[in-house]
């Protein structure tokens, strides 16, 4: 099995909508710690540690754009 | 800054204003608020035969822009009131929207892309020329009373009518109403006068929205920008209208002083920063902060709510004008029926129900991506910018990136329905508005369905020929098929209605599907028909 980036939800804002009311209200340090436990979750529950190893490259890529480093304060404010 | 085109409109005292309070004229329908909405509803109410009083405070429109984009569903309901061609002709049609993350495409989406429908996804034209068209429209009607400078300050209920207290150039006079309709926007007065509440969600961000007059090559797309380079770090929506004039919406954060912000002074750099140039004129300069928020119920006793009065939805996804049109388009049918004594006032129910859930619809549709272009937190953020930059190069982020979701007709999960007791693989489904098609007379013109049904007040079956049962009596019917009068050459109509032989759906007058049947019987159009004009139990059950 290869990693799916195609959408597979019927209603993805609803999906992205989910996650982020799991983050309303918590510290950044919660946030962090929620993510953690979701990647874990999630990781576990696909189960397949060639997708794992896809979506991990994936994901590396998306920071290799802003030079390894994650840059989300860029457009605060 | 050069003015909008205004209309201004002449107060003129009414014989009704001589009337002693005790004494206090009696109309069957008030409508209080000249905006799109009301003069729409008033439209539909005379046409089905019922004189209108519409009640505005001002006496002038062409204050700003305001809505600019108006869907399929309004010009079709448009065009059935006599107003959607013109509508069309002077607005600017799009289908195409644009979404760029700085300076790439990041993707595209076309609102129609399929052919055989009359009306387009959508045109962009100023509120003031809407409004103007209609108010043209009106002087076409004379069971339209339209009354300018007439300001409702006190409203009572009665037991079978409402008092409405109404202060002019003259001074006070009474009326009473069988049913008001508050069409008196966003900061309606008779909300308050009927003690609701209207409750939601404010959003912190705050945006410049500016209607710039200039002759550019844009295309005539719905262009959308994250994080554009003449704007860093926030969003920019650019929208083409009529007349050369560029609506133009700039993301300011929750930050910014609005009295400082709104000064051309300040935002003339900005927008020279967007189109790279200075050659342009201000039409209209506002600084908004959008919310969210409705009434509770939009039916209090005799008082019903319709548009921004009853609901209020951030602009992006087009959803605010629109959705109240749909308001006028439900209520005019069921009040014409009520008036007429051919339905219950419990009929009324269902506005309340139907509009409700559409309400709820847009304010979610409208939250989702208020929150998506404004995120609340550092965590929020850092979401929103993965999505942008996964969607590079996968399509599931592609589909979660939300620069608004515009405006569709929502699909009522409605008591006036009759469920399905037949297959179908296609079609609108019972409590969905009906799909355009192109047909053909039989004599060999080429026609639309919409402009078939529009001829039709009441309710219709919409009848597909070659052994149907033609015995039916309870309502009209478009009969369409090889010997019938309408034909169907394209075969889109059957296509789009997984019409079999003999086939038939049953059209609220508003063009929603109340049933649809594969072999139908005048019982069972009679039942659906009771159904739907809530003659039956299930159909006037509060949920």
């Amino acid at each position: 099995m290869t990693l799916s980036t195609t959408s597979n939800f019927a209603d993805p804002d609803a999906a992205y909508r989910l996650v982020v009311e799991a983050h309303r209200g918590l510290s950044d340090e919660d946030s962090a710690a929620l993510d953690t436990a979701l990647v874990l979750i999630l990781a576990n529950h696909i189960g397949d540690a060639e997708v794992l190893r896809e979506a991990i490259a994936l994901a590396k890529r998306q920071l290799v754009v802003t030079g390894g480093k994650m840059d989300s304060t860029r457009d605060a404010k | 800054m050069p003015v909008p085109r205004i209309t201004q409109f002449g107060y003129r005292r009414h014989p009704d204003q001589d009337r002693t309070a005790a004494d206090a004229a009696r109309h069957p329908v008030v409508v209080v608020g000249a905006g799109p909405v009301g003069l729409t509803l008033a439209i539909d109410l005379a046409q089905r035969g019922h004189p209108v009083v519409v009640l505005d405070d001002a006496d002038r429109i062409g204050e700003g822009s305001r809505a600019i984009c108006f869907s399929k569903r309004s010009l079709e309901l448009w065009d059935r009131l006599g107003v959607g061609e013109r509508m069309v002709e002077k607005g600017v049609v799009w289908k195409v929207g644009k979404i760029f993350l700085k300076d790439d495409l990041l993707y595209q989406f076309d609102l129609l892309p399929e052919d055989g429908h009359k009306m387009p996804a959508f045109i962009n034209l100023q509120q003031y020329y809407a409004e103007a068209f209609l108010v043209d429209r009106i002087g076409e009607l004379p069971q339209v009373d339209l009354r300018w400078r007439n300001k409702v300050i006190g409203l009572e209920q009665r037991n079978d009518h409402v008092v409405l207290t109404i202060e002019t150039p003259d001074g006070r006079y009474h009326l009473k109403a069988g049913y008001v309709v508050a069409c008196d926007g966003a900061r309606s007065a008779l909300r308050g006068f009927v003690g609701a509440e209207f409750s939601g969600e404010v959003f912190e961000d705050q945006f410049l929205i500016a209607d710039v007059k200039m002759t550019a090559e844009f295309p005539t797309e719905r262009w959308f920008w994250f994080d554009p380079p003449f704007h860093a770090g926030q969003s920019a929506l650019l929208h083409r209208q009529p007349d050369d004039v560029w609506r133009i919406d700039l993301q300011l954060g929750p930050d910014a002083d609005p009295a400082v912000e709104r000064l051309p002074q300040n935002v003339r750099p900005r927008i020279e920063r967007m189109l790279g140039h200075g050659k342009f004129d201000f039409e209209w300069i506002s600084i908004y902060k959008f919310q969210c928020r409705r009434m509770q119920r939009f039916v209090h006793e005799r008082v019903i709510f319709a548009g921004d009065s009853a609901h209020q939805v951030s602009p992006f996804g087009a959803r605010g004008a629109n959705s109240g049109l749909e308001d006028a388009e439900n209520v005019a049918w069921k009040l014409s029926m009520i008036l007429r004594g051919a339905a219950p006032t419990v009929l009324l129910d269902s506005y309340d129900i139907e509009r409700s859930a559409a309400a709820d619809e847009n304010i979610r549709a409208s939250t989702r991506s208020t929150d998506f272009i404004a995120p609340h937190s550092q965590q929020e953020r850092r979401m929103r910018q993965m999505v942008l930059r996964l969607a590079k190069e996968t399509e599931f982020a592609k589909r979660m990136v939300n620069g608004g979701r515009l405006s569709t007709p929502s699909v009522y999960d409605s008591p006036l329905s009759t469920p399905d007791n037949d297959t179908w693989l296609a079609g609108p489904r019972p409590g969905a508005q009906m799909i355009d098609a192109p047909l053909m007379s039989a004599t060999g013109e080429p026609v639309h369905l919409t402009d078939v049904r529009k001829a039709f007040d009441g309710f219709v079956l919409l009848q597909v020929m070659n052994g149907a049962n033609t015995d039916i009596s309870a309502c009209q019917s478009i009969r369409i098929g090889d010997a019938a009068p309408l034909r169907d050459p394209s075969g889109l109509f059957a296509k789009r209605y997984d019409a079999s032989e003999g086939a038939a759906y049953l059209l609220r007058p508003d063009g929603y599907v109340a049933a649809r049947f594969r072999m139908p019987t005048d019982a069972g159009v009679k039942a659906a028909i009771a159904r739907a004009s809530a003659m039956t139990e299930t159909s006037g059950a509060t949920p």
